[in-house]
This record gives structure tokens, sequence and C-alpha cells, in this order.
């Protein structure tokens, strides 16, 4: 059972929070302009790493905020939360 | 007659005599006993059968590893099955029965398995009876039968069981030596400490042993530290607890047992708690296990650990044989040998499988008269029923085989020890791995992966002294790294002595192969053998995991507690590697077996889940309103008078609706208030039509989409001002739907300004429904409710009887119709005034049966009913609402080369032919049923009613082209009618042109 | 190698049993094979065999990077079914449980393939309809199913709570006879025995590191037992895929989750059939030994730990509890986790890819058991063939880009 950082609230139990997968994940701006299978790549192609992931929670029995978390998926060992902020979430940004 | 029991001793209440039944016997114990005690005392040698082969067995131990007294207790709902007699607490009235057994346990028939047991080597059942294929199922059932343990209650459980969740500084599992030092000197140092021993009482393997500490028996150091303990107000006892997983962030879990061993105790007390820990820091001081010796006819009932031998003489008072062979590769065996002695046992005999060597054990043996031979094995132990005699051999420790038959001894106890396992369960569990210790012959845990210490002989640390001085230097240890200024403690003194080195005899090996020598267990539960092992690895099954899953090694109910190490270094003979490279299996809670009851704990029954319940909930139950579940939420379904049948009741609420006035309760749809300068913009993205159009006081009906273009949600939304939304979404989409919100906002555009509320629970919405419903609720507001001033799809403030509400002019009957809004508090109240206002016009309250007759005549779909995760807007008939300008959540899908495609299933409606028949809803539609081969499908009936207003019966269905074949037959079949001929039609059946609800 | 049957046990007890054969060579990989399947797990093994068998290709091996039938295959709660709510999946299964009907003698290995019926409930009103699609879509395609009410519940499985007053009252439920359970080692066993005897090497402790390609062709794969040349690689190692996809440079849809499941301490018979109940999340039958075998939903996070968190076991209880009050004193023996890949639509993808002579068999989300030799059979034809079978072709990896989605969610009840 994960305990977790909410960077509002503190350090609470999973089943205070629901998952929000993988984070940093940009909507197209233009998604006309995407073709079919560009189109696809952001809809359902996902990482999945094994190993060091960012990801997205939301302390939804709490502030309901939605927050960055860089944890382990072997060791499940959580290696920081941060919130978003327009900024944090432009530098998570791949490319 | 306690014929085995001491005059003196033992941490039991001779004045208190308990009576108890075994087998249908009676027998008696004493207060302090467990059941296995009590057993031994009274002279009861067969406990139990053995799994496979129904050989007679004995009890072993005296703790969680025992394999063999396994026991039904009770009876009725209070069953409980699988019960170690080592660890139930003796009380008056106990009922046990052994679980196999047939007709008796000392007769039993099944022991032919054993006679023809090279028939049932490991894993036989997968050779065997695959012919004829058919016949699997009569195998099976012969099988289930000769399987399986106890007995499931019949019965629902009249128990409770509670949960508890706990935050320390540090948990400490186990109250011996060990973890009673560490918990003094954390405790002590003002740290918040729980510890958790499974026992009834604290002292753990010092309740086995006479050492003198400080000065003190070790009973009254026990006492005085338990004293310290207790007077810390920090520091929390449990006993009778075990602590049986250990998971991710120092959470573990212990389960408490209050009642179990009460005969009477009040009902509704909890019987078993579950603690759930949070833990800073976790100190494992769980003990280890003894290890039997592998030889021919291992078995046998009065062969016994020497560990339990102690246990029985010291902490029960019970002398479990008068004369004794003790078999053993370690000195730690010797103190039952003494303590045997001590207790008025006749003869004592050592067979030690090691050369002689100086040891203050050895010598204090000898001193008491007991006798000894070195350099000797037990090559078999003769005794059907109980062990009479066993066959000594010389031993040669170089080559590691056993000479000829030497010796023949007579005996009525057999004693043996292998060695001891510390008991890394827990540390395993928490990620830790396991080293195997060249010196100690044991796994002892490696570096730990959590914030975790093992000490004491879980860390395989045997010495008493050195058990003390880990458990202080840990405490003192964690507590500075917690911030706390550590205590002085002073290491209590002991005793030390001189012991010769263990030495290692996984197996007695002769001459012969396994397969030629009578039966050597390694897994009692499951009466794994040697020869099982070996011939796993013959066919190829070599891996420690392919040996466990093929020869059962470990999977009894005592989890190899007593057999795996044993089992692993006899694959690495068979193997020829070192046992360091075999591994070991994986350790999984839980530690011991609980009950499902206490996982569970409170949330059951009612508590299952929350029930909600509207503002309006009472108004339903005093009709006798049927209930219909819609996700957490209770609905009225409909509301019948005397006795109607729902068929009459939902025609005759529809024809209100449809004739003059009905009420619903709609309080349980989804709403969201939203706000802020970007609200337009947001709400942009989300629905799929032109909000940005919006006047300010109109009402849409409007769709979200996923964003893979399918329909996840729809409802009313209404502009209450310039940048004020309010958005009304499906029962059981609403919290969904605010999360989903929530997320867009937060991580997608964190930059604009919106704030959403969900009002879902703090308002109430009635729904006012039918031709007389403006002209009743005109009665009550001072509004002007003309359609000139309030037109269809508006929305405004007003008040009825001082109290504030919000009116929409919307309709989901097609009917003219007004949805109101109040505070929660005041709903039933103002659901009373309504229901007074309308009492001259029959104002009729509906359920949601006739919500859904009265929506599908419309046409007007239910999501998640009419659509399923594979309907985008496109296919609902919904084209009309989907912007062509502006880019919303899942516009793009639309256009993939399968949301292009012209055959997609549409939204239509059916009639059938006949006119009368009401098709079953989930029925597929088809041309004619295939004569081979799957049936061509075109879609099925996702909503079916008779409808009163119209007098026949309609439905709404999902067709392939539907549109485009409209007028075209199909069949409708479900899975217990006969086809019923369908016409598919529009999906709209009543007031084609929508005139009702728009109504001047 | 021996024929497994009554009479070689008989004869080999006569000779103490110390003339069994290895079930299978345990192989050590050569320098070159035709094809490989990256994956020793249930799946894999039964591709191997039926292209062996079906393809004639015999110059073929299975890496494992553990040991065979470890990963999903000894997790789970072996139930077998095909009364899925689509064509596409349900005739795919279909062919799995046809298969699973001759397997014993097929691969000459009892896997216990046990048709007691699975039950699964319906609680509420949409639930109903959803169960009634979905049994008349299945009759129609030939897949034997039917609606059972609360009383015939009750009649087939006494202890089940069929109160009207319950949190989640049981109106009815879908009924599959055919469906059922079978013995999950074995299957992983037999399949290893049987493709061992047709010429197929099986390597374990041999992990894939690597795949190496030639422009869009795959060339080979490295591993920790060395360089592999190949121009085929299956890959079906389920939880992993993505991780492998990694490696040739391709995306799949997948998202890998903690799946629990636990048993109970052996009982007498207590319950003959399946029951699965997806309102409450919770599957639960009893294993010929006699334990309970339950599984819970999956863990929310993603997560390769092969463990999931407690709340999740403990509602799960409650969900067994709410379906079998008297299960309440019954005790849980043993818990554990697996690794699911789950993909958008609940469905698998079996199929080509980007890269040429590249095949993957993933995303089986919570449900890959049953479909294990209907997996193999269809996975194997892919490779073989260089395409798809038409069972297989709607699981192709491009449906994600027309959108043409197989949706199993809910309308498939629980996908166990």
């Amino acid at each position: 059972m994960l305990l977790i950082k909410c960077p509002w609230c503190g350090e609470r139990d999973e089943t205070e929070f629901s998952y929000g997968g993988e984070a940093a994940i940009k909507r197209p701006l233009k998604p006309k302009d995407l073709n079919d299978e560009q189109w696809a790549d952001y809809l359902f192609m996902r990482k999945n790493t094994r190993g060091l992931f960012l990801e997205q929670w939301n302390h939804s029995v709490g502030c309901r905020q939605w927050f960055l978390v860089e944890r382990n998926t072997i060791t499940y060992e959580i290696i920081s939360t941060k919130r978003i902020n327009s900024d944090a979430l432009n530098s998570e940004v791949p490319q | 007659m306690q014929t085995n029991r001491l005059n003196q001793g033992g941490f039991i209440d001779r004045n208190k005599t308990l009576r108890f039944t075994f087998n249908g016997q009676s027998y008696s114990g004493y207060q302090g006993d467990t059941l296995a005690s009590a057993l031994i005392a009274n002279g009861i040698k067969i406990v139990g059968r053995s799994f496979k082969y129904h050989r007679p067995r004995g009890i072993i131990g005296s703790g969680a590893e025992e394999p063999n007294a396994i026991f039904q207790i009770g009876s009725g709902a209070t069953t409980e099955a699988g019960m170690r007699a080592t660890q139930i607490e003796l009380y008056d009235g106990l009922v046990a029965k052994s679980e196999k057994g047939w007709p008796s346990l000392s007769f039993d028939i099944a022991i032919i398995n054993d006679w023809f047991s090279k028939l049932f080597g490991a894993g036989f059942y997968y050779k065997t009876f695959m012919y004829p294929a058919k016949f699997w199922k009569i195998y099976e059932y012969f099988l289930r039968r000769m399987a399986g343990l106890g007995q499931a209650p019949k019965q629902p459980d009249p128990d409770h069981y509670s949960h508890q969740n706990i935050h320390c500084d540090i948990l400490i599992v186990g109250a011996g030596p060990a973890g009673l030092m560490a918990a003094v000197s954390a405790g002590k140092s003002g740290a918040k400490v729980v510890i958790a021993d499974d026992q009834a009482m604290f002292g753990g393997s010092l309740l086995a042993s006479k050492e003198i500490i400080d000065g003190q028996s070790s009973e009254e150091w026990i006492a005085s530290q338990v004293e310290c303990l207790k007077a810390l107000p920090n520091v929390t006892c449990l006993s009778r607890s075990t602590v049986f997983g250990y998971y991710d962030y120092n959470f573990l879990t212990i389960n408490e047992r209050c009642t179990n061993h009460l005969s009477e105790f009040t009902a509704g007390q909890i019987r078993q708690k579950l603690w759930r820990v949070r833990a800073k820091r976790v100190v494992l001081a769980q003990g280890a296990f003894e290890r039997p010796l592998v030889f021919p006819n291992n078995d046998r009932p009065g062969i016994m650990l020497a560990s339990a031998v102690s246990n029985y003489i010291h902490r029960y008072g019970v002398i479990p044989g008068k004369n004794a062979v003790l078999f053993t590769n370690n000195d730690s065996a010797y103190q039952a040998a003494i303590d045997l002695k001590m207790a008025g046992a006749q003869s004592v005999f050592i067979v030690d499988s090691r050369s002689e060597l100086p040891s203050d054990m050895v010598d204090a043996a000898k001193k008491c008269g007991v006798e000894l031979q070195f350099d000797a094995v037990i090559r078999n132990a003769i005794g059907n029923k109980s062990i009479k005699a066993v066959e000594i051999s010389t031993y040669d420790a170089n080559d590691n085989t056993c000479k000829d038959i030497a010796d023949k001894r007579e005996c009525d106890l057999l004693i043996y020890s292998g060695g001891w396992s510390p008991a890394v369960h827990l540390h395993s569990q928490s990620g830790g791995k396991n080293k195997w210790d060249e010196e100690r012959h044991c796994f002892v845990p490696d570096k730990p992966s959590q914030a975790s210490s093992s000490i004491g002989s879980c860390n395989g640390t045997w010495i008493l002294e050195d058990c003390l001085k880990e458990g202080i230097n840990c405490g003192q240890e964690m507590v500075t790294n917690l911030g706390f200024q550590a205590a002085d403690i002073n290491l209590p003194n002991s005793k030390k002595i001189k012991i010769s080195p263990m030495k290692p005899l996984w197996q007695v090996i002769a001459k012969d192969s396994p397969e030629h020598l009578p039966k050597q267990f390694v897994d009692y539960q499951n009466d794994t053998t040697v020869s099982d092992i070996y011939l796993a690895v013959r066919e190829g099954y070599t891996g420690i995991e392919h040996v466990k899953r093929y020869t059962a090694l470990g999977f009894g109910t005592d989890q190899g507690k007593l057999g795996n190490i044993n089992g692993m270094a006899i694959l690495g003979q068979a193997l020829e590697k070192p046992i360091a490279q075999i591994g070991t299996t994986t350790f999984r809670p839980a530690y011991t077996p609980v009950t499902f009851g206490v996982v569970a704990g409170e949330d059951i029954d009612g508590m299952f889940e929350p029930t909600r319940k509207t503002a309006m909930h009472n108004f339903h139950t005093d009709r006798k309103a049927p209930l219909e579940i819609v996700g957490q939420w209770v609905r009225p379904w409909y509301f019948p008078r005397d006795n109607e049948d729902m068929l009459s009741a939902v025609s005759r609420e529809c024809m209100a609706a449809r004739s003059s006035l009905g009420i619903m309760d709609a309080s349980t749809l989804g709403k969201i208030d939203v706000c802020g300068k970007d609200a337009v913009s947001f709400l942009e993205k989300i629905y799929t039509h032109d909000v940005a159009k919006m006047s300010i006081g109109q009402c849409a009906y409007g769709v979200m989409l996923g964003e893979d273009g399918m329909i996840k949600d729809d409802g009313v939304m209404a502009r209450l001002g310039e940048n004020h939304f309010y958005l009304t979404t499906t029962t059981g989409g609403a919290a969904n739907v605010m999360s989903w919100l929530e997320q867009w906002l937060q991580t997608e555009w964190p930059h604009l300004d919106v704030y959403m509320t969900s009002l879902t629970d703090h308002l109430s919405t009635i729904a006012l429904v039918g031709p007389n419903s403006r002209r009743v609720l005109q009665t009550l507001v001072n509004t002007d409710l003309s359609a000139e001033l309030f037109p269809f799809m508006r929305t405004c403030k007003s008040e009825i009887a001082g109290i504030a509400i919000d009116l929409y002019r919307v309709s989901f009957s097609g009917e003219l119709a007004f949805e109101i809004n109040v505070n929660s508090n005041f709903a039933l109240h103002l659901w009373n005034l309504l229901m007074k206002a309308g009492k001259d016009f029959g104002i009729t309250p509906y359920g949601t049966e006739t919500m859904h007759v009265l929506r599908a005549e419309k046409g007007f779909i239910i999501v998640g009913q009419d659509t399923d995760g594979s309907v985008n807007p496109l296919d609902a008939g919904l084209g009309w609402l989907v912007s062509k300008e502006k880019d919303f959540i899942g516009k793009r899908s639309l256009e993939r080369a399968d949301s292009m495609r012209k055959d997609r299933k549409q939204l239509v409606g059916l009639l059938s032919v006949d006119n009368k028949s009401v098709i079953p809803e989930g029925a597929q539609l088809i041309e004619k049923k295939s004569t081979s081969g799957p049936t061509p499908m075109y879609g099925h009936v996702s909503s079916s009613y008779y409808s009163p207003v119209l007098g026949y019966p309609i439905a709404l269905a999902l067709v392939q082209s539907g549109r485009n074949r409209y007028g075209d037959k199909l069949l409708a079949i479900s899975s217990d009618t006969k086809a019923i001929e369908v016409s598919i039609t529009k999906p709209i059946f009543y007031d084609l042109k929508g005139e009702r609800q728009r109504v001047e | 190698m021996n024929k497994y049957s009554a009479f070689s046990l008989f004869k080999n007890a006569l000779t103490n049993n110390k003339n069994w054969q290895a079930s299978w060579r345990d192989a050590s990989p050569k320098v070159k094979y035709d094809a490989i399947i990256v994956g020793g797990g249930g799946h894999g093994l039964a591709t191997a065999y039926y292209l062996a068998k079906n393809h004639g290709m015999r110059n073929i091996a299975v890496v494992e990077k553990g040991w065979i039938g470890g990963g999903n295959t000894a997790r789970n709660t072996t139930i077998v079914r095909s009364n899925y709510l689509w064509t596409e999946s349900s005739l795919l299964y279909e062919k799995s449980l046809k298969l699973w009907e001759s397997l014993s003698q097929d691969i000459n290995f009892n896997v216990m393939f046990s048709q007691r019926g699975v039950y699964n409930l319906g609680h509420t009103l949409q639930d109903m309809r959803d169960i009634e699609r979905r049994v008349s879509a299945n009759q129609l395609n030939g897949i034997d199913a039917e609606v059972v009410n609360a009383q015939q519940i009750k009649e087939a499985i006494p202890l089940i709570n069929t109160s009207e007053t319950a949190r989640y009252p049981i109106l009815g439920a879908s009924l599959q006879r055919r469906a059922g359970v079978a013995r999950h080692d074995a299957v992983a066993w037999g399949y290893a025995r049987a493709a061992s005897e047709l010429g197929v090497d099986i390597v374990q402790q041999c992990e894939v590191t690597g795949i190496r390609k030639n422009g869009p062709q795959v060339t080979g794969v490295e591993t920790t037992r060395g360089y592999i040349e190949t121009k085929k690689v299956g890959v079906v190692v389920a939880g992993h895929a993505s991780v492998i996809a990694d490696m040739a440079g391709i995306r799949l849809p997948l998202e890998s989750h903690p799946l629990q499941a636990y048993v109970s301490e052996p009982l007498k018979p207590v319950l003959d059939t399946v029951v699965m109940s997806n309102a409450v999340h919770g599957y639960v039958s009893q294993s010929d030994k006699g334990e309970l075998v339950i599984g819970a939903g999956i863990d929310s996070y993603i997560g390769y730990g092969q463990r999931g968190s407690f709340h999740t076991i403990e509602h799960c209880m409650q969900a067994i509890i709410a379906l079998f009050p008297n299960f309440s004193r019954v005790r849980m023996l043993r818990q554990w986790g697996g690794i699911v890949d789950v993909s958008p639509d609940a469905c698998p993808i079996l199929s080509k890819t980007p890269v040429e002579g590249l095949y993957f068999n993933c995303g089986w989300g919570t449900g890959g058991f049953k479909a294990t030799p209907g997996s193999g059979w269809a996975f194997a034809h892919t490779i073989a063939n260089n395409q798809p079978h038409e069972l297989n072709a709607p699981f192709s990896l491009d449906r994600f880009s027309t959108g043409a989605l197989i949706d199993e969610h809910g309308a498939a009840a629980v996908a166990h």
C-alpha cells in the first residue's frame, strides 16, 4: 500500500488518491493536422515504463488536486511529488 | 486421565479444569493449555491422517509450524476449519474434530493409498485420468472429495470483525528476548512503539526455558519487562496478535484474536481485529523454526521437535513421553533431553550424527543421566500408530552415508532436531532478500529493502546474550535515527555457554536409493517425500519453483515452515548443487492464515458500499415503491397503488404525465457549477455544441465525448451568467465526469481560470411533468411562467413559500415540464407542497421505469443503456449537436477510418410487426438464423417498453446502417423467447414534431 | 518419450518410478532458428507447439528469462470461458475453449480442464440487459450460454446470498456450462513437453536484452545467453510487452497493472462451479485441492512488482462475503500478484508490427489464461504465414489507428 505525499496536504495513504496514468501527454494543439497514426499515438500509445516513471495522481478524497509523481514502477518507490503548474508541466513535456 | 501431566510447572492453572471433546470423546485440560498440550496430557498419539497416503500422524510441533494436528473447531455457524491445535488456547466446552480419517482416526480405510503409494508419486494426476475425455468429471468428483481439509460453515458468520489504523514510530514483531529488549529500549526513549506477539503471553522462547537473567528466573524477568512496557504510555502491547503481512511503505497488518480463546463472550463483541499499521521503523524479532530430520518413516506418531518437547514441559507441565530417543545434529536439542530427564523421564538416549566435541550441553546432558551415542543416525522409525522403536546406524559424516543397522532401541517418544531456520517470512515479504549462511547453515536476512531490522534468532542469532544485545542496540539505533534521545539500558546478565557447532544432515543417506527405502517425509502436510523430489528432478522439474509446484512441497497450510529448507537442501543434493544456488521460493502473506472476515472488517452487508438516498427517499418508501439500484443510489422504480402490478402502475404513471401531471424525484442527476472567466473556453472543449453561442438563461442539451470520440456522458446544461454555467450529468456518471473535468482543467489547461463545484448532494431536483405542470406551478411562484417570458429551454431563479429555487423549463419526457432545483434540506417540504398543489390535477409520482418509457417514446437516449463504449454522437443521431467549426475533446477521433464507415451501428426505433410483442431488451437483430456457423447480427435492442399512450410496444436499437433501413424487417432473437419480427423506424414514436414540450 | 497413461503409471511403479524421462529437454540456445518465441508462459509454449504441429516449423525455440510457466501462468485464477460480447472476441475465445476440450488428450498431459460452468452475476437492471445481450449473441454464434434467474442460481449454488435486501441483490446471471477451470501449471508443462517432443528447444534462464534489426526486418535477438539469429520473433511476454516493444522501437497501447489473487485453506467441496461478479468485483471457484481461488480487480497504478496494495484484497474480501456470507470464517492462506497488460478496449493484440518478422501477442489484460490454446494456435498461424488468421485479424495493432476497437469493457462482465 503506497504512501503518497500530496504536495498540498502531505503524506497520505494510497486509498485517498486516484490514479491518472502517464503524465505530460500533451494534447495536440491542432488535432486535425495529425494523421490517424499520429492521433492514435497520442490517444493510445503509452510508455508504460518499467522503472522510473512520471505519472499523475489525484488527491481525490482530499484536496482534489492533480499532481505529478515520479515513481519506480518496479520497487514502487516514490522519488518525488510535485504540484502541476504551467511551468512545471511544460518543462516535463518531451521534445 | 491426564496421564502425561506433570505435578508442577508450566503456565497453567491446575485449579481450573476445562472440559473439551476430541472426535466425540470427552477430555479435560487446564486453563493455560493449548489444545495440543491438553491432547498430549491425555495421552493422545494420533491426531490426524496424512493428506495423500492417510498415514497416522501425531503432534510434531508446538506453534505455527505444526503440520498434523489440524482440526475442525466448533460446529454450525461458528465452526472453523483448518485450526492448528498448537495455536488454539483451550477453553471450556471446546469441540474439536480431526479433518481426515474414515471411518475413524485409528482405522482409516484410505490407508490403501499408502500401500499403493508408488502409483501416487509427485504429479501422478498429470499422467492419468485422461481417457476417455468425458470421464474427467467423474475422476474429479472423487478426487475433490478425497482432497480438502475442513468444512466451511453453511450459515452466515454471526460474529463481528473490525479494522483499526495505527501510526507508530516503531513496530516490533515478536516479544521474545530480543523483541522485548528492543521494545524496552525504544519505549523508554519516548518513541511511539507497538509490540505484537502471536502468543497469549509475551516471552517467546524464554517461556520454555529455565534461563537465569539478571539473577531472575526467565519467568520473573519476562514479567518485569512486560511491567516496564505496560507502564509506558507510548507503548502498545498486543498479544494474541499475529503480524501476517508486510507491504510497501512499512504498511503491516496484524490479526488480533480477541475472543477465540473464550468459551463465552458477549454477542456483538469483536471477534478479531485487523490492525493496519504504518510504522516508521519495523523490528523483526519473530524467532526461528526448528527443522525436522529426514529419515525413513519420520512421520510416525510420537515423533516430535526438540523445542516442542521443552515447550510442553515448561509451558504446560506436560511430558510427551517417558522413554525417549533424541536424534540431533546440533546442541540446542540437548536441552529437550535435559528437560525430559528433569521432568522425570525414565530414559533418554541421544543419537547425534556429529562426532563428539567439547560442549557444555553435552556435559550437562551426561550429568543428568542421558545416554549418548555420537557418529550415529536413525535409520528407521518403527511403530505404526505410535513410535515403538528406532533403528540406529553408525554414520560417517565425511562421506555422508550411514552404515548397516547397528542397534534397535525401544522408545515411546522420538525427538528430533535438524537445526534452526530463522523466520525470514516478513523480511522477505517486505522485499528483502535472504542469503545462505555457510556457518550457521540457514538462510539469514540480507539487507532490508524497507526501514526494518531483523534481530534475535530470526536474524540467525542463537545465543541469548547476543539476542538481548541486538534488541537493545536495535532499539537505541532506531530511536536515535528518529530523533529521540536513546535511553541507557544495561545488558542483562545471562549464562554464557560453550557449544559445539551444528553440522548439517539434510537426509539420512543409505546405500539404497531413496525409492527403495520407506518414505522419508519432507513436507508432512502434502506427503512430499524425498523420492518425490528425486522424481521431479528426473522429470526435468529442477528449478525450486518447479519442484515446489510439481511435488506440492510447501503448499500446505503451514506454507512450508517445517519442510521447505530441508526440501531445498535435498533438491541441492539431487542436483549436486550447493543450497545457496537453489534459492528460496517467494514468501507470501499471510504468515499464518487469517479469516476472510477480519480482512473484510466492518464493510460488509449494508456497509459494503455507501447507499445514497435522496431527500425524498422516505416519501418513496412510505409509498412502498420498489427500488432500483443506480450506481450507489437507490431510486424509486415505480409507485404501485393497492395491488397493482408493475405494468399497470407504470401505465397509470405514464398516462398521468402525458395527460395531466406527474412528479419525479430527479435529485440523483449529477450537478456541477462551473464559473470563472475562462468557463466558456473550457466548456467549448468539453461539449460538442457551441457553448459560446448560448445566451444567458439558456439551456442546452449537451454531450461529452471521450478523446476516442465515443459518448461519455450527456445532460442538460445552462448558462447562468457570462462566466457561469450549470451542468448536469447522468446519475451513474456524476463523480466520474467531475474528476474527468478536473483532470483536463488541472493537467492540460492549468492556465484557465475556471472553478468547479459539485452540487449533486447540495441540490435536489424535482421534475414537474405534464400538460398541467405550468398551471400548478404558477399557483406557487410569482415568476411569470408564460411561454413568452419563460419559453422552452430557459432557466430562471424563483421562490416557493420563501424557499429559493432554480427553475429549468426542460423536458426528458417530451411534455411541458419544469425541473426545480432546491437546497436538499428543503426538498421534501417543497415536494409535499407540490403534491398538495397538484392534488386537483391528479398529481402522480412516478419512478425510473416511467421516466424510461416517456423518454423512449421520444427517442431520448440513456447513456450506458442505449450507448456503450462504441457509440459516437453521429451513431446516436446527435450529429446536429456536433460543431463543425471548433475543436473539442474527441472530435479528431470522429474522422478516423472506422468512424467514417458507412455501416456503423446507428440508433433506430423498432416496432414489433404484430404490434403486441414487447421485444426483450438485449435481444439481437438478425435476418435469419444460419443453419451452420455463426448467424450474422446487425444490432441489438437497447431499450424496449410497452407504450401506454400509443397502445403498442416500442423499442430503441442500434442497427448497422440503421438510418438507411427504415421500413426493413428483422428478427429479434433473445435467449429464451421466440423470434419476434420487427420493423425499423425512426427513433421517435410520439409527438414527432416536439410540439408538446414547447407548448405555448 | 514416455506416454502418460494409467498403464504407464502402473508400469513405472513396478520399477520404483526410476524410468520416467524428462518432460522436456532443457536446451541451450543454438546460434540460429527459423523462429523464436520470447516468453515461456502458457501462450508462448502453446505458440511453439502449434508452430511445430500445425505449420511444420521445428527449428524453433522458446526463450524464457526465468522458468517456464512462472509468470501469469502460475498466478492466475484459471477460469476458462468464451461467453464474450462481441463476435470477434467470442469466436477467438470459443476456438480456445474447443481446444481446451481435447487438450489433455492432444498433448497427453492432464490439464484437468473441468467444465463446471461459469456464472456471471447480474445485480442491476442494466447488468441484466447486458447479460441478455451477451447471451443471445453467444447463442447466435453457436456458443452455449443461458440466462438464469436468482432462484436457479440459489438451487445450483446453495450457499450464495440471493437475499433481495443485499446491498447489491443478485437478479440473475449468465451461465456458460461448458466453461470452467483448469490446472494452470499443467498447461505450461504439458505444452512444453509436447513441443519439446516435436523438436522445439525450450531455453530457460535466457532473458532477451535486445532486438536486432536490419532496416525494417528483424534479424535476431540478444539474450543473456548470447545472440540468436532468426528472421521471425514472436513476443508473448504478458506484463512486459512494452519493455520488449521498446527494444524494437515500437510503441504499444498498453499499461501494466498488478492483479492480485488469493486462496483459502483447502476445504471439502463447498462450491461446485465458478462465480463471477462485475458489480461487486470478485470471482471465486474451488480448486480440486479444495482451496477457494479468488481474484480481485486490478490495482489502479502501473506496477511491475508482482504485488499490489492490501486495500484491493480487503475490498475483494468484502465482495466475496457479500456473495457468500458463510465464507467469513474461512481463512486466507496465501495472496499474490501478477502483472497484466491492459489494452484500451480490454481486448488482446495478436498482430504483426511495423517491424517485419516481429509479432506481438499481448494485451490480454486480466483474462489471458482462458485463451492460452487459442492464442497460441492463432499466433502460430500469424507467424508461420506472416499474416493473421481471420480469427485474430480483428485484433491487429492497426485497429488503434482506424478506431475499429472491440470494446469489451463492462459489456462482457468481468474480463477473467
